[in-house]
């Protein structure tokens, strides 16, 4: 296409008076840099792996030793990303906080805030890693494991799946029934060995340890045991609902557990 | 400056852009913007928080960024801005002399010798348009993650981001001199520049 452009410009210069101009002569450096820029944007898709792991290397060190936290801006530098599908999330703490156990249970349970803080927690170090490519290596959870509550609720033989929903109004995940019920499967009171901020989803969250953090629903809210498996938010907009790290969603991330 | 003394400035406007290219620049600018501001709610974490939204952030994006190349497409089947391009395509000896002195910081007029566009403008011209083309393609190779194999998904991802902030830091640039420079701003507003400025900072210009 721009061969003929030019061609077409060409043409205009014999027929104007601008003939011999100096703007209407001379190399045609600007299609150069146009296919340049193109040839350097293919280039660095071809190369991205290794461009990326050096920049991540490098960046994840510099994050650390980064007391503005501008790194944490830059693509790749390391930290949590705050993702939030609705246009605002009511705050919740101690007094306030309700998760409801409900669906195909003989004993429908609600929890405070202390309840579950009384249950024993399990704490687990893993690395975390979002479906849009970063990785926050070595991040401690706490928390009460899935299955005893589901347990304490008594599921029903019927049942085939687990579905959350959140007190942000909006957001909701699943997983089935054996899936819920592995041991890295925790309700998350504590992250990074403090207690749950609301940016982080506090005060209490989802932790899904081997899937994409997608699956490790903030600010949950409600756990319903189902017949079958429900999509979740992100899942209604393609995201896989089965998102084991490394083996979903097209991508080959090394596995997180 | 010693151009003053040969030709007395005069009151009269000259006319530096039609319709159609204004009708251009401005579409490209406004989606641009939506492009820049979505990314920013998608990207930095204190915004994100304040905007929320996701999904509808995105499509936001999506469709802006569609929609980018378009307007310049369009234009194409304007005679004037055909030959634009070919004026911003041309590099002649005097660009050279220009990209010198802009080197050096040298900012005196007789040194930045220009026709109708001066040599950054071709430069950030051309570099604009394949950086938008080559975030349209890393887009649309993380919009349908179906159609490219697995690799590819995240190596557009890294080109995006980073591509992304690239534009960011020129894109400033580039409005940061428009700010700086009222008539430029008026020609591009209006299709008009006084005489006076095209002859200080356009000295080879014949319009």
């Amino acid at each position: 296409m721009n061969e003929h452009l030019n061609r077409g410009v060409n043409e205009d210069v014999h027929d104007g008076v601008n003939d011999g101009h100096p703007e209407q002569r001379g190399t045609p450096v600007g299609r150069r840099v146009f296919l340049g820029t193109l040839g350097l944007g293919a280039l660095g898709v071809v190369a991205a792996p290794d461009l990326q792991r050096g920049l991540e290397a490098f960046l994840g060190g510099a994050a650390d030793n980064d007391p503005t936290g501008l790194t944490g801006l830059l693509p790749n530098g390391g930290g949590f990303r705050y993702y939030s599908v609705a246009s605002s999330v009511p705050r919740k703490n101690a007094n306030t906080y309700r998760l409801e156990i409900d669906g195909l249970v003989d004993h429908p349970t609600t929890y405070t805030l202390a309840d579950l803080k009384a249950l024993p927690q399990t704490r687990l170090v893993r690395d975390v890693q979002c479906v849009t490519g970063w990785r926050v290596p070595d991040t401690p959870f706490e928390g009460v494991r899935l299955s005893r509550l589901l347990d304490a609720a008594g599921v029903r033989p019927t049942a085939r799946a687990v579905r959350f929903t959140c007190f942000d109004g909006t957001y909701t995940e699943s997983l089935t029934l054996d899936q819920a019920r592995r041991a890295d499967v925790l309700v998350a009171l504590r992250m990074q060995d403090k207690d749950l901020g609301h940016s982080h989803g506090g005060p209490v969250r989802l932790y899904v340890a081997p899937m994409y953090f997608y699956k490790s629903a903030k600010w949950l809210s409600g756990i319903t045991v189902t017949d079958e498996v429900r999509p979740g938010y992100w899942e209604e907009r393609g995201y896989d609902v089965d998102a084991w790290v490394g083996r979903s969603n097209g991508r080959d991330d090394e596995p997180t557990s | 400056m010693s151009l003053r003394a040969d030709t007395p400035p005069t009151t009269a406007d000259i006319r530096r852009f039609t319709g159609t290219q204004r009708w251009v620049h401005r579409t490209t600018a406004a989606l641009m913007g939506v492009c820049v501001v979505t990314a920013a709610c998608l990207y930095i974490p204190q915004l994100a928080e304040l905007v929320g939204r996701r999904a509808l952030v995105v499509t936001l994006h999506q469709w802006a960024g569609l929609a980018l190349p378009v307007p310049v497409l369009a234009g194409l089947a304007s005679r004037a801005f055909r030959a634009d391009l070919g004026r911003l395509n041309r590099f002649g000896p005097h660009d050279r002399t220009w990209l010198r002195a802009a080197l050096h910081r040298d900012k005196r007029h007789i040194s930045r010798p220009a026709a109708k566009f001066n040599a950054g403008q071709k430069l950030y011209a051309a570099w604009i348009a394949g950086a938008t083309l080559v975030m349209l393609a890393t887009g649309l190779m993380m919009w349908f993650t179906h159609l490219t194999p697995l690799v590819w998904r995240t190596s557009a991802t890294f080109v995006h981001d980073w591509l992304a902030l690239t534009i960011g830091i020129v894109l400033a640039g580039h409005i940061g001199m428009a700010l700086a420079d009222p008539e430029a701003r008026r020609g591009m507003r209006t299709g008009s520049v006084s005489r006076e400025w095209a002859e200080r900072e356009h000295t080879l210009w014949r319009p």
